[in-house]
Parts: structure tokens; C-alpha cells; sequence
């Protein structure tokens, strides 16, 4: 495959609303990180795309890869590995950048994971999904909204909003600014 | 379908009112002042029309007497949006050859059933 | 239906602040001496809208308020009340209470009628006696209940007599609809009366001849009956009885008339008239399920309806009112965009090199099409400065009143427009220009006699463009700068030496100096602790400057250059390895290869350039940045000299790239912002560039230079 089409792969996923209404479950997409597999909630999942290198925001954590540019768009892109302490792996051009969005007040933020790969749509009900046990993961327990059994596999569910967080940024820059400020 | 013609010079009223009755299945065209109704209800037909009473350039009494002389318009439903502290201005329009009035402040609910009220 | 009403609050609140705006105008417009019965009526028009739309909305505190203005302005109208200043001015203080109740509710805040109490009582007591509207309210409902406490007994209907005027179809009502409606109250029993009618020959068709007696088997409230007939109570006779079903039922088989007791008739119609609309109905929602009838918007305005927590800033501000022609005009620049596209495109199918030179011009188009589209679309956030403007004629009038002061306000090019943002930070300073002229430029009246100029001085505002630029002028004719007593200032404060020799001009640019202020005694109208220094400092940081022209005794001139939009900058790129910023060139005093003799180091691994006669502190672009640069060697690198605010800083970077437009994106949309960075851009090729703040990279290297201290010691 080419860089230029790796750029752009919108994921095409069929959902009936009304299946929701029904109370049928909602749709989640899985994706895999170090071996694990997680997913989230496909409404939030604006479109998957390749890896490209972004442009490098001065004195970010180190997880915080960059900005870049989609459709006039600056979002940011922050590697969940890193973020979470799991290994660094070399960015490939099988790396798969998973953009997502939440509502903040009546806006919606947008930003890019770096995720290993991302796999299959799952239907998942509420009565399906399971409490996760405690710190048994490497994202800590706030972000995870509960596990699921399907395909021989453990998916642990992740809040979108919680991964979206910014908090821990903000809270780099203003202590690197503190301490520099500092006589 | 039903066409409605919807006057009044406040854009959020205007708004609600064509909002409302689209969402009702009618057909709306909305209109700020009398004669920019006036010059829509010469080149359409309207089933129904809604007007504010105070209103720049031309205002709704004044719109009604030129609609009634209007062939097409002698039989039309027209209705005034009033208030409760224009007790003559229903009269007014009335003479004027109104229909009726809804009056302010009226809900969606409201408006639709006095619609649904004066089609045939 | 249900249908959420908080979708047309915001354009609820847009116009309700222009109609204050337009109430104020024609307020101050309003001469008792020339009564204009136009002028009232638009007054009283912009507040029965107003009202209008808030009980439409449920903002009863506003609804109410609204009301009780409305009455005086249809007293006022009406020519029963005559126009007086202390009534202009009860009714200004009503537009600024009205402001701020709407401000409140537009940003989610409560509003406690109780503070508006006195100014309520004041308007009530100017109309004398007249109930408010919640007190009719109240009475009506009273009377409601009275209807209530007859007590039932069985197997009661409706008698209805209905014998319309002829012309009554004239008016759209039609009998036909009106039994119908009846109808839906329980069984109708119909008989017409068609004695009256004409010979086929005579009649006309417009005319209504019948009459009807009508059974509604039914016990409803006649309210119910009553409402059916509401429209056409003026336009025929009508009588209403309740009485028992097999009593109604004979009335029917016969010719019975009861047409001739109008008592019944009277009595029925005081319930019917009392049916004054109740402002706190209850709430539209419905609390059954429904559809969501508006997908894409339904989610922000729910989001903003139902979570307080949104910050009041995504209401306020967020949407901006577009002329038609400004979308025509982007519409016909799309088209021609699209043929263009469709041309090079055409072209692309089979190319061959003879098609070169066509190529290039469809190239050429397509970069003109381009730039008038982006011309256009930046053109859709311009407004007219009247938007400003229109708010002097009221503040020189107050203020004027309050210093003693005969001042007239000249407007002059309010049409001028520029971009919404600077448009919103730009308020402020001016404000604060035109009360300084007001304060310190004119003289007292009797000072202006003694100097031989007329008692009313003078304030004129100017707007017009300049290139790429908007300039705003505030002229005064008053006492001017008194350049001893600024002088004097300015040694007193320390900011200049005694013996320095300056001219006129250098003086008056004294006044901007930080910590200056040259009023003997701090007035509450301009000395409030805010002193020019600030105003020159906002101006700046909307990448303007400001200046003063100043002739003693003759008056004094401020100049605010502004940029047109905030959108677009003008840059200057530069590469430090593999990353490209951008430099507001505006900034840009000089770029210079540099020459590492003329480097200073200073304790600290801190160096200075030696510029000459000035010494420029250095910043190393990838040092600042933690980016991997090309050279790390003084002598391969430039230096982009930048100043802010008087200060010089010198940039180190690999490159100097090409200047060029970049439209400003901001890093907080999706992420947050960044010291020393304003904001991104997207470059040709699709990369995202930083845009620096060269009033943040100089923190930064104040940053850097006292933690680089802080290491040493």
C-alpha cells in the first residue's frame, strides 16, 4: 500500500439506530495495544488513518506526539502506549492512528491514539459487560468502563472520555513553567 | 401540501413559528414584514396565513386588508399573533378581515392546533 | 409535538440586544421639542418584540418587565403621555436593565426580579395605578375558579343558537369548521335555518344567508363552546344554554328561538374575555417520548439546555449574521471554482505536454479563484464598526451630564468594517480613549468661553481603511497635551531623565508609558487605575499600535492602526530541522547572518548579539523547543531579530523559508494552549505549522534566564 493511501482509511461500519433504542447493544471498535486488546465506542471513532508524522509541539510530554492536520483540523496525537507505560514500539506504516472525538459542553474535541492495529466491530449489551477486576491492566482503572468475552478474547472497554483527558498535559506544561519560572 | 405563509419581524419568533409547523408536515415560507408577505402571496398561494400585528414598513392590519382584497386571498384563513394586552388589536384585525388570532405567548402544541383548526 | 424551544434562544437573545440597541438609539434620538411619532413607535415596537419572544421562551422575569415598559410606550404612542428627559431616562435605565437580565439569562444565570424591584416600582408609578400583568393574571385565574363551584348534575348538554352577520365568510371563518370543532366536544346535533336564503339568481356567493340551532350533547365548561365561537363573537348573535339533554333535544325539533335573551349572551362573554394568557404555563416539553426532529443541531442545543456546566462561552459569541450578499457572492465563487476543478480535471484525464501552457493558466485561475474565495469567506466575519460606534452617542451623554460638560459627537465612517474578534477587543480601549477626551481633552464650558471657543466642544470618531489596515481616529478639540506638566510627570516618575531633551511629539508618546497618569485628582469617569499604558498594551496585543498627535489649546488626535482580521497573519517562515514556525512579520525588525564575533556570552550560558548599539539576547530555537536543529554552531545560523513592547529578541534558526499569508488556527480547539505558541497554521503541502508569540517567547526566555540562574547558583 501506498503513503498516500494509508493517509485517508475511513472505516465504513453499518449500525441500526434502532437497535439501540431497542436497548440491543451498543457497537464498539476493537483495537490492539502490546498484545491486549481493548475497545470503544464506535460513535465516538471519527475515522482511522496512517501514520504520518506530525509536527512537534514544543516541551510536550513525551506521549504527546504532535499536531496534524485533518480536513483544516489541528489534532493532537498522543501515543497511548507511552501514555500508559507500556513499551515504545517504532512507528510503522502498519501504525494506525484512531481519531476520536468527544462533546465538551456543546463542542466536540477531537484528538488521534496511536494504537498497534485496529481489528473487529463488536455488538456489545449492557448485561455483557463485565466489572473489571482491579489494577489488573496497564491503563489504570478509571479509564476502564469493564471487560468482554468474545472471540476467545478479553476486550477491555475504555472510556473515550477519559482517554481524551487532558488534564496530565495541562499539568506538565504549568509545572514545567513553575520550575523554570522558579529564582 | 399545505402552504403557510408566516410573518413577523422577530426572527426568532419567525423561526419558532416555521419550525414548528414544518416539523407538523406543513410547507412554510416565512416572511418580516407585510409587504415582503404581500409580494409572496401575490406570486404563491398560501392555505393559511399567520401574521405579527406590530411590525416595520407594513404591519399586519394593514397586510390583512390588502390580502382580503386580493381575489385569490377573500376566503383564506388569517391569522393575527396578538398579545393579551391588545384587546383592540384583535378588533382591528378582525375588522380588517382576520380570521382569528393566536395569542402570545402560545406553544408549538398551540399553534399547530389552531392551524389544524381553520384548514378545511 | 414536542419541539425544544432553547434551539431559538440564541437568535431570541441577538435580536433582543439589537432591539435594545435599536431602543437606545431612538431613545437618545428623542427630542421632547420635536415629537416624532415614528421615533416612539419604533421604541415600542423593539420592546413588544422583545416581550413577544421572551414569554414565547419562558423568561417570565424579562416577559414581565418588558410588559410594564410596553404600557408607558403605548401611553406614549398613543399621545397620552408626553414626552419628558426624566422619562427618556427612566426608559434608558430600563434598555440597561433589560441588557443585563438578558446577558444573565444567556449565560445560564439566574435572574432575581427582586433587584430590578425599584425601577419596576418607578415605571408603574409613572403609568399610575395600572395593574401589572402578573396581578391580572392572578385576577383572571380567580374568576376561572368561580366558574368551577356550580355544581353538576346529570345528563346536561348545549343549546347553541349561531346566526352569523352575512359577511362573516369574508373573513376566512367558515361555519362548516366551526361544528366540526364542536364535534370534537361529544355529539353535535345540526340544524340550519335556510329561511333567508335567496333565489339562486340573487345570491352571493361571498355572503352567508344561514343561520343554526345546534345541540352538543355534551357536558363540557362553556369555555369549551365559547372558545369555538371566539373569533366571531363580534360577528353574529349567538346564545349558549346549558340546559338538559331532552330539553335541547326539543329545542332543536323546534322553531324555538331563544335568540331573544341577550342576558345569557352577556354574562358568558366576560369568562371567555378573561382568558389573559398565563406567562408561567407550563413548561412546552412533553413527557412523552418523542422523535428528535433536528439531528444535526439537537445534540449542541441539548448540550447547552440541559448541562450547566458548558461554559457560558460556547452561547455567547458563537454565531455571527451574514448579509445575503456576502453568501451570494461566496456562492458564485464556489461555481467558479467548481469549473475550474472540472477543467484541470478534464485536462488530467489525457494529458499530453502540448497541454502544458493550458495547464498553467488553468493553474493561474485556480489560485485566483482561491484567493478571492478566501478574501470572501473572511469578508463573512467583518462587520460595521457602527456595532462600537453606537454605543458613544449614550455614554457622551451621560458623561456629559455628569462632568458639566457641552460636548457633540461626530460619527464619521461607521460603516467601516473589520473582522467580529477585533471588533470584540477593540471596545474596551476606545471606550476608554473617548472618556479620556471627554475628561482631560474638553475644557469646562466656561474655560472654552474664556479661550475663545465655542461652550459645546467636540468629540469626532473616525473610522476608515488604510491598506490592510482599519484606522480609527478620536479627535478632540479641547485644552490638548500639556507637555510641561507631562514632562514634569514623566522626570517625577522617573521615566525620563531631567536633562533629557525631547520634542513635543516624544512627550505626548509619554502618556502610554506604564505607570503614568497625568490627572491632578482621579475622577470616577477615566482615572479608575487603568491608564493608557493598558490601552497601548491591548492595541498591541491585537497587533495594532496606537499614537497621539496633540497641539496645545487646539485638541488632540489618538490613531489606532488595526489589522483588519486576526485571522490572517502575515509570516515569515523559518526552519529549525525538520520543523517549519512561523513569525509574524509585522515583528520582524531584521534577519542577519550571524557573525559569532559580535556574540556576547553572558553568565549562564546566556548570550547576547551585538547589534550595533544594541545587544539582543539570543534565543535558541532548539533549545527552547527540545527539536534536533541542523546546526548548534553560531556561525551557520540566522538570527531573526523580533520586537515587542520596545524589547528585542533574537531568534536562532537554520533557515529563512518564505514569507507568506497563513490563516491562524488555534492549538485550544482540540488541545490547549502553549506558551510562546499562538496558534497553527497549514502550510502548502498540508503540514501543520506553530505560530509563535513573540510576547510569549519572551517570558520564555525570561523563563529561562532566571532558572538558568537558579542552576548556576
Amino acid at each position: 500500500m501506498s503513503d498516500v493511501e494509508m493517509d485517508s482509511l475511513p472505516i465504513e461500519i453499518e449500525y441500526n439506530e434502532d437497535q439501540q433504542l431497542e436497548d440491543l447493544g451498543a457497537e464498539f471498535l476493537g483495537f490492539d495495544l502490546q498484545g491486549e486488546t481493548y475497545c470503544v465506542d464506535i460513535l465516538s471513532v471519527k475515522e482511522i488513518r496512517g501514520w504520518t508524522e506530525p509536527t512537534l509541539l514544543p516541551n510536550a510530554p513525551s506521549y504527546v506526539k504532535g499536531i496534524i492536520n485533518i480536513r483544516g483540523d489541528i489534532v493532537p496525537i498522543i501515543d497511548i502506549r507511552e501514555r500508559y507505560g507500556m513499551d515504545h514500539s517504532a512507528y510503522t506504516k502498519s501504525t494506525v492512528i484512531m481519531i476520536l472525538s468527544v462533546m465538551e459542553g456543546n463542542r466536540q474535541r477531537v484528538m488521534g491514539l496511536v494504537v498497534d492495529a485496529v481489528n473487529d466491530v463488536l455488538n456489545i449489551k449492557a448485561e455483557e459487560i463485565k466489572d473489571p477486576p482491579k489494577s489488573g491492566h496497564k491503563i489504570s482503572d478509571e479509564n476502564i468502563e469493564g471487560l468482554y468475552n468474545a472471540n476467545n478474547k478479553v476486550y477491555v472497554i475504555l472510556s473515550v472520555s477519559s482517554l481524551l483527558d487532558l488534564t496530565d498535559i495541562e499539568s506538565h506544561y504549568r509545572k514545567q513553567f513553575s520550575l523554570e519560572s522558579v529564582e | 401540501m399545505t402552504k403557510i405563509l408566516a410573518v413577523d419581524d422577530s426572527s426568532s419568533m419567525r423561526q419558532m413559528v416555521s419550525f414548528t409547523l414544518k416539523s407538523a408536515g406543513f410547507d412554510v415560507d416565512d416572511a418580516p414584514d407585510g409587504q415582503q408577505a404581500l409580494k409572496l402571496a401575490q406570486s404563491n398561494q398560501y392555505d393559511v396565513v399567520i401574521s405579527d400585528v406590530n411590525m416595520p414598513v407594513m404591519d399586519g392590519i394593514t397586510l390583512v386588508k390588502n390580502l382580503r382584497q386580493m381575489g385569490n386571498y377573500k376566503f383564506t384563513p388569517i391569522l393575527m399573533l396578538t398579545t393579551e394586552s391588545a384587546g383592540d388589536k384583535k378588533m382591528e384585525g378582525k375588522q380588517a378581515g382576520a380570521t382569528g388570532w393566536i395569542v402570545k405567548p402560545f406553544n408549538p402544541d398551540q399553534l399547530v392546533a389552531t392551524v389544524n383548526k381553520v384548514l378545511g | 409535538m414536542s419541539i425544544d424551544l432553547s434551539q431559538f434562544h440564541q437568535v431570541f437573545f441577538e435580536e433582543s440586544f439589537d432591539g435594545l440597541e435599536v431602543m437606545e438609539q431612538n431613545l437618545l434620538g428623542l427630542d421632547p421639542k420635536q415629537y416624532d411619532p415614528e421615533v416612539v413607535n419604533t421604541i415600542f415596537r423593539a420592546a413588544h418584540s422583545i416581550k413577544g419572544g421572551s414569554a414565547t421562551f419562558h423568561f417570565s422575569s424579562v416577559a414581565e418587565f418588558t410588559h410594564i415598559l410596553e404600557t408607558l410606550l403605548d401611553q406614549m404612542r398613543n399621545g397620552q403621555r408626553e414626552v419628558s428627559a426624566h422619562l427618556v431616562d427612566l426608559l434608558l435605565q430600563s434598555v440597561d436593565c433589560l441588557r443585563q437580565m438578558l446577558t444573565r439569562l444567556q449565560d445560564n444565570q439566574p435572574v432575581d426580579r427582586r433587584e430590578y424591584a425599584e425601577l419596576e416600582a418607578k415605571l408603574e408609578n409613572e403609568i399610575g395605578g395600572e395593574q401589572t400583568a402578573s396581578a391580572k393574571v392572578a385576577e383572571a385565574n380567580v374568576d376561572e375558579n368561580i366558574d368551577e363551584n356550580i355544581e353538576e348534575q346529570q345528563d346536561m348538554a348545549w343549546f347553541i343558537e349561531f346566526i352569523p352577520e352575512r359577511q362573516i365568510l369574508q373573513t376566512g371563518n367558515e361555519p362548516l369548521r366551526m361544528f366540526r370543532e364542536l364535534a370534537l366536544l361529544g355529539e353535535v346535533l345540526v340544524v340550519a335555518n335556510t329561511d333567508e336564503l335567496p333565489n339562486v339568481a340573487e345570491m352571493d356567493e361571498t355572503l352567508c344567508y344561514s343561520s343554526w340551532r345546534i345541540a352538543v350533547l355534551a357536558d363540557v365548561e362553556e369555555s369549551a363552546i365559547r372558545e369555538v365561537f371566539e373569533w366571531v363573537s363580534d360577528e353574529c348573535e349567538l346564545v349558549v344554554k346549558r340546559e338538559s339533554e331532552a330539553k335541547v333535544r326539543a329545542r332543536l325539533a323546534s322553531h324555538d328561538s331563544t335568540a331573544s335573551q341577550p342576558t345569557l349572551d352577556g354574562q358568558a362573554a366576560t369568562s371567555s374575555e378573561e382568558e389573559v394568557a398565563d406567562e408561567s404555563a407550563e413548561p412546552i416539553e412533553d413527557s412523552t417520548p418523542t422523535q428528535d426532529l433536528t439531528l444535526p443541531n439537537q445534540k449542541d442545543v441539548q448540550g447547552t439546555a440541559t448541562s450547566n456546566k458548558a461554559a457560558p462561552v460556547a452561547t455567547s459569541g458563537s454565531s455571527i449574521r451574514v448579509s445575503i450578499d456576502k453568501v451570494d457572492s461566496l456562492i458564485n465563487l464556489v461555481g467558479e471554482l467548481v469549473i475550474t476543478q472540472s477543467m484541470l480535471g478534464q485536462m488530467g484525464e489525457d494529458f499530453n505536454i502540448k497541454k502544458l501552457e493550458r495547464l498553467r493558466e488553468g493553474l493561474i485561475q485556480l489560485e485566483q479563484n482561491t484567493r478571492e474565495l478566501q478574501e470572501s469567506v473572511m469578508q463573512i466575519r467583518m462587520l460595521p464598526i457602527s456595532f462600537i460606534f453606537n454605543r458613544f452617542p449614550r455614554m457622551i451623554r451621560d458623561l456629559s451630564s455628569r462632568l458639566s460638560k457641552k460636548v457633540e459627537l461626530e460619527i464619521i465612517g461607521e460603516t467601516t468594517e473589520l473582522d467580529k474578534t477585533v471588533m470584540e477587543q477593540i471596545g474596551d480601549p476606545l471606550v476608554h480613549l473617548v472618556r479620556n477626551s471627554l475628561d482631560h481633552g474638553i475644557e469646562a464650558p466656561e474655560v472654552r468661553r474664556a479661550n475663545g471657543k465655542p461652550e459645546q466642544g467636540k468629540v469626532s470618531l473616525n473610522a476608515f481603511h488604510q491598506g490592510g489596515n482599519i484606522v480609527i481616529e478620536i479627535i478632540d478639540d479641547g485644552a490638548g497635551i500639556n507637555t510641561e506638566k507631562v514632562q514634569a510627570k514623566a522626570i517625577e516618575r522617573g521615566l525620563i531623565s531631567e536633562t533629557a531633551e525631547l520634542a513635543d511629539e516624544d512627550i505626548h508618546q509619554l502618556i502610554f508609558e506604564p505607570g503614568f497618569s497625568t490627572a491632578e485628582q482621579i475622577s470616577d469617569v477615566s482615572g479608575r487605575g487603568v491608564g493608557m499604558d493598558v490601552v497601548k498594551k491591548n492595541i498591541q496585543s491585537l497587533g495594532g499600535t496606537v499614537e497621539v498627535r496633540s497641539e496645545q489649546g487646539e485638541g488632540s488626535t489618538f490613531t489606532i492602526r488595526l489589522p483588519l482580521t486576526l485571522a490572517i497573519l502575515d509570516g515569515q517562515l523559518i526552519r529549525v530541522g525538520s520543523q517549519i514556525y512561523v513569525v509574524p512579520l509585522t515583528s520582524i525588525v531584521e534577519s542577519i547572518q550571524i557573525k559569532s564575533n559580535e556574540v556576547v556570552s553572558l553568565a549562564g550560558n546566556f548570550d547576547v548579539y551585538k547589534l550595533r548599539e544594541d545587544h539582543v539576547p539570543i534565543l535558541r530555537l532548539y533549545e527552547t523547543f527540545s527539536v534536533k536543529a541542523d546546526f548548534t554552531d553560531y556561525s551557520e545560523t540566522v538570527l531573526v531579530v523580533v520586537e515587542v513592547g520596545g524589547k528585542k529578541i533574537g531568534f536562532m534558526v537554520d533557515e529563512l523559508l518564505a514569507q507568506q499569508q497563513v490563516v491562524i488556527k488555534s492549538l485550544e480547539t482540540n488541545f490547549i494552549a502553549v506558551e510562546g505558541i499562538s496558534g497553527a497554521t497549514i502550510l502548502g503541502d498540508g503540514k501543520v505549522a506553530l505560530i509563535l508569540d513573540i510576547t510569549g517567547m519572551l517570558k520564555r526566555l525570561n523563563y529561562q534566564k532566571s532558572s538558568k540562574k537558579g542552576l548556576a547558583a
